[in-house]
């Protein structure tokens, strides 16, 4: 995971990066621009049965079945409530060999904003309302701070696949047992 | 590397482990019958193409060690060597790492140190057989005969002439006369002239332009020249001889070395097509010849002439050939069963040709998408309600439905070939554990899609790696049980209800229940006191780290496979099961879909969703009877006196509302067990077109994919291998209560 995280720091450093913006249960967040596909709005999701809350469903986007994850859900809070502003962001992710593409449910989407690598700061040991490696980054957006999003973690099929795994378990997919299991993974 | 050689090379590539393929299969022939003479031509062919292709591009490494492996199949080929195990067992060797040396050729990597000391460890084992003493047959038709050889350019001893024989030339004189086919064989009798000019010098050159028909019937692909040429080169009979290594199978080509003797030329003469006179005149303006040596030349052939017409027979080209040592007689041969190759080539050429397994995916990508397109259509169709327009579309998806089947049809393939394979997996498995061991195969016609065919080849060769090592027992203990000595192993394929079906026996001791069973209790798999069915007995074996073999040996055993075998099959929507005797043998069946891209589907209502069914494992669709409605879950009805398991799918998946008044019932059946679906509505057929459900859903039980219905929205098909097996396992009391069950 150091490794990792460290890897990731001089990408964020050398060049500017474009963020979209998005808004979650009332908190801003924003992914790179680089991995999101397109915007859509929401409509047609089958549910997946036997599935926890926290993958929605799928959709058909062109002709591939895509499938979307809830993260208020995945975030350990209540499903979405869908409203008319309700949209779901394409997000491609991976290497050209094996790519993987997903929707995420988001509230409402912003902006696109681009924030100077000096303006993003490490994300905090503690006191975020997700788990720390969901974050990539705080990103310093007038005076206020805006999540920035590791898509890496927060979709990682891996974890998703897994957490069916333990609904089926009867254990409850609440993220302490994931972080608990996210952790040891990590160690 | 151009893109034109790079895609010469590609099907270089494919040709060679196709040959390979072939290869092997003699060679597995040659070992049940070893005076199989077409068979050992086949392996001598195809080590000679690989050996010739191979030569094309310059990968030496392949051309040294094919050489070396084609020189002792020509020495069987020409019952100078007995075929016997030892050397089979070597030849597969070969056939294997030409198999990894084709395989790094495609790879792009240069030959490492361990391939190429492979490459001469074979290799000079090869040689002992190069060096072993020919059989008496052998030498009594090969006495007269005294191989050409490096630097001796003395004339044979058996010539008779020997005396005032030799040419003042000292320059090689080279004829050739090119067969119709050297063009389209990928050669070019310019690119061997500059192929000499890189050892040598070509003094004099003259075009034989005599064979070359009027422009009218001309064929531009056929080459109909030839030459007469004087080559000045220090080099020694082999490197000449290898420039034209590549045309000798179809074009008559003679060399006399310098200072050769005069019998030659006129064996030259004799034979080839053109007059002697003329053919003279030439050899002289090329200066292999003097006028005075022509003219002794055309003289004794005058003599000898009449000689040949009053004794025997005129000799067959071929035959002058081989006594003049000009041409090896392995080399006529070869170039005789290349005329046949030819031939037989061309009439499958018409029949058959080789498509790039991509574009057939890719047109049934598109016919799957429109399949959707249609039914959207379709369904637009239905709504505006203009009759012509309905009527339309119907046929349209008519011809769809056809378009579908064709372009599946397409990717069919026979198992055969893969069935094939293990008769080299039993020969080789079965040497190692000193067991005899025969393969039966039935059914290898049976067809299905080149997907599924590419992911059987490992669960299946693990299957029968596991019937070998411990199916079928060593040859005393089954001479001691009263079975034959000789074990046996039968694959066989055939269709049941659109799925195929892959069954592999043995004769050998099967699987001892009261073992299996111990063993699950021990590994806490069942608990003690459980009363179990032979079935779910047998299906304990593909429990994970279950292996009931108290030996691990190099084979199998280690209790790591079985389970992965039930894995792998499950990802391709099918399913194993296990059959045993003991004491008479165990039978494993797979149950595969024909195809994995599109299907006839059912499609059923629940709640707000809609779900397909595989279409051939509705077996029938009835209404839910009032006094059957369970409260919840899963019960069981009496269809017309049997006792039929149901669940609700609303219950099954946690769907919220409540269920409506009339609820139907779909019947499935898979693999013998029956279970009923309890689903709001039936919309009837449905061409399912199957779309992979991606990562996040791999661990999902009861969905085997999804597809696109004509309002573009997403629909689940069901797994129902997967969704039998949970209804079973809902109530595990039916079984027992199903006894004393009466019909109602």
């Amino acid at each position: 995971m150091a490794t990792l995280a460290r890897k990731d720091v001089p990408a964020v450093v050398v060049e500017p990066c474009q963020y979209l913006t998005f808004t979650l249960g009332g908190e801003m967040y924003a992914v790179e621009t680089l991995s999101v596909k397109e915007i859509i709005e929401y409509g047609q999701v089958t549910t997946v049965p036997m599935m926890p809350p926290s993958v929605r469903g799928v959709i058909n986007l062109r002709g591939a079945v895509v499938p979307v994850i809830d993260l208020k859900a995945r975030f350990g809070g209540q499903p979405t409530e869908i409203t008319r502003r309700t949209c779901i962001v394409i997000i491609e992710m991976g290497s050209s060999d094996e790519c993987q593409v997903l929707g995420i449910l988001v509230d409402t989407v912003s902006e696109v904003l681009e924030i100077p690598p000096g303006e993003v700061e490490a994300p905090p040991a503690f006191g975020a309302r997700i788990r720390a490696d969901f974050i990539r980054g705080m990103g310093k957006v007038d005076g206020g701070f805006v999540i920035l999003l590791n898509v890496e973690a927060v979709l990682s099929t891996d974890e998703l696949s897994m957490l069916d795994e333990l609904s089926r378990l009867g254990a409850p997919a609440d993220a302490g047992v994931v972080s608990r299991l996210g952790n040891s993974m990590a160690g | 590397m151009s893109a034109e050689m790079d895609d010469a090379l590609q099907t270089l590539i494919v040709e060679s482990r196709e040959l390979l393929q072939h290869m092997e299969e003699a060679l597995l022939l040659l070992e049940q019958t070893p005076d199989d003479a077409e068979a050992v031509n086949a392996i001598f062919r195809a080590a000679h193409t690989i050996k010739g292709s191979a030569g094309l591009f310059s990968l030496d490494h392949v051309v040294a060690f094919t050489h070396v492996a084609e020189s002792v199949l020509d020495r069987v080929r020409d019952h100078r060597l007995g075929m016997s195990p030892a050397l089979g067992g070597l030849l597969l060797e070969v056939c294997d790492h030409l198999g990894r040396l084709i395989d790094g050729v495609a790879a792009g990597q240069a030959p490492d140190d361990v391939l190429s000391g492979r490459s001469n460890a074979i290799a000079t084992r090869l040689e002992t057989y190069l060096e072993a003493p020919a059989s008496a047959s052998a030498e009594q038709d090969f006495s007269d005969v005294d191989w050409p050889d490096g630097n001796d350019i003395a004339p044979p001893s058996s010539a008779p002439e020997r005396g005032n024989d030799s040419v003042a030339s000292g320059m090689w004189h080279i004829s050739l006369r090119s067969g119709p086919n050297l063009l389209r064989d990928g050669m070019d009798p310019l690119s061997i002239l500059r192929y000499l000019g890189t050892f040598g010098q070509i003094v004099n050159l003259e075009l034989i332009l005599g064979d070359i028909p009027p422009l009218s019937v001309i064929d531009p692909e056929s080459c109909y020249i030839g030459y007469e040429l004087s080559f000045a080169s220090e080099t020694d009979q082999a490197s000449v001889d290898g420039a034209f290594d590549f045309v000798r199978a179809d074009s008559v080509v003679r060399l006399i070395p310098p200072y050769g003797p005069l019998a030659d030329y006129r064996a030259l003469f004799a034979d080839m097509p053109e007059d002697s006179l003329l053919l003279g005149r030439m050899l002289v303006r090329c200066g292999s010849l003097t006028e005075a040596e022509l003219a002794q030349a055309l003289e004794t052939q005058e003599r000898m002439g009449p000689a040949f017409a009053e004794g025997s027979p005129a000799p067959l080209l071929g035959e002058v050939l081989v006594a003049q040592q000009l041409v090896d007689k392995p080399v006529v041969d070869a170039a005789l069963a290349r005329q046949q190759e030819v031939k037989s080539a061309t009439a499958g050429e018409a029949t058959l040709i080789r498509v790039d397994a991509a574009k057939l995916d890719q047109l049934i990508n598109l016919v799957g998408e429109l399949i959707i397109a249609g039914a959207g259509a379709q369904l637009v169709a239905r709504r505006v309600k203009v009759p012509e327009l309905v009527e339309a579309t119907g046929v349209l998806s008519r011809l769809v439905e056809d378009v579908r089947d064709s372009a599946l049809n397409l990717r069919m393939v026979q198992i055969g070939a893969t069935f094939s394979r293990f008769r080299r997996v039993v020969r080789d498995v079965a040497a190692e554990l000193g067991k005899d061991i025969q393969l039966d195969i039935h059914g290898g016609e049976t067809e299905l899609d080149k997907t599924v065919v590419e992911k059987i080849g490992d669960p299946l060769t693990h299957i029968v790696r596991n019937a070998l090592d411990h199916g079928i027992e060593p040859a005393e203990v089954r001479a001691a049980c009263g079975k034959p000595r000789q074990g046996r192993l039968s694959l066989n394929a055939y269709h049941e209800s659109g799925s195929i079906v892959i069954e592999v026996s043995d004769d050998g001791g099967g699987l001892r229940k009261e073992r299996i069973l111990q063993k699950a209790i021990e590994r806490g798999l069942v608990s003690e006191g459980q009363v179990l069915s032979d079935k779910e007995i047998f299906g304990l074996v593909f429990e994970p780290g279950f292996s009931t073999a108290a030996q691990v040996s190099n084979l199998s055993g280690r209790g790591v496979g079985m389970d992965v075998v039930k894995r792998n099959i499950l990802a391709l929507r099918g399913t194993v099961d296990l059959d045993s005797v003991e004491g008479q043998g165990t039978t494993v069946r797979l149950r595969l879909p024909l195809t994995l891209a599109i299907i006839d589907g059912f499609l059923i209502g629940a709640g707000s969703a809609s779900y397909v069914v595989p279409l051939e494992q509705v077996l029938e669709c009835i209404e839910l009877p009032e006094k059957d409605k369970p409260e919840q879950g899963a019960s069981y009805l009496n269809l017309r006196g049997e006792v039929l398991p149901f669940v609700r799918l609303r219950d099954l998946f946690d769907m919220p509302g409540e269920a409506p008044g009339r609820e139907n019932v779909v019947v499935v059946q898979y693999a013998g067990e029956r279970a009923g679906l309890v689903v709001d509505q039936l919309f009837g057929e449905f061409q399912t077109v199957i779309k992979p459900l991606g990562k996040v859903f791999s661990h999902i039980r009861c969905i085997g994919g999804s597809t696109i219905l004509g309002s573009g929205e997403v629909a689940l098909i069901l797994d129902v291998p997967g969704l039998v097996r949970q209804v079973s396992a809902r109530q595990p009391v039916s079984r027992h209560l199903s006894s004393t069950l009466s019909p109602v």
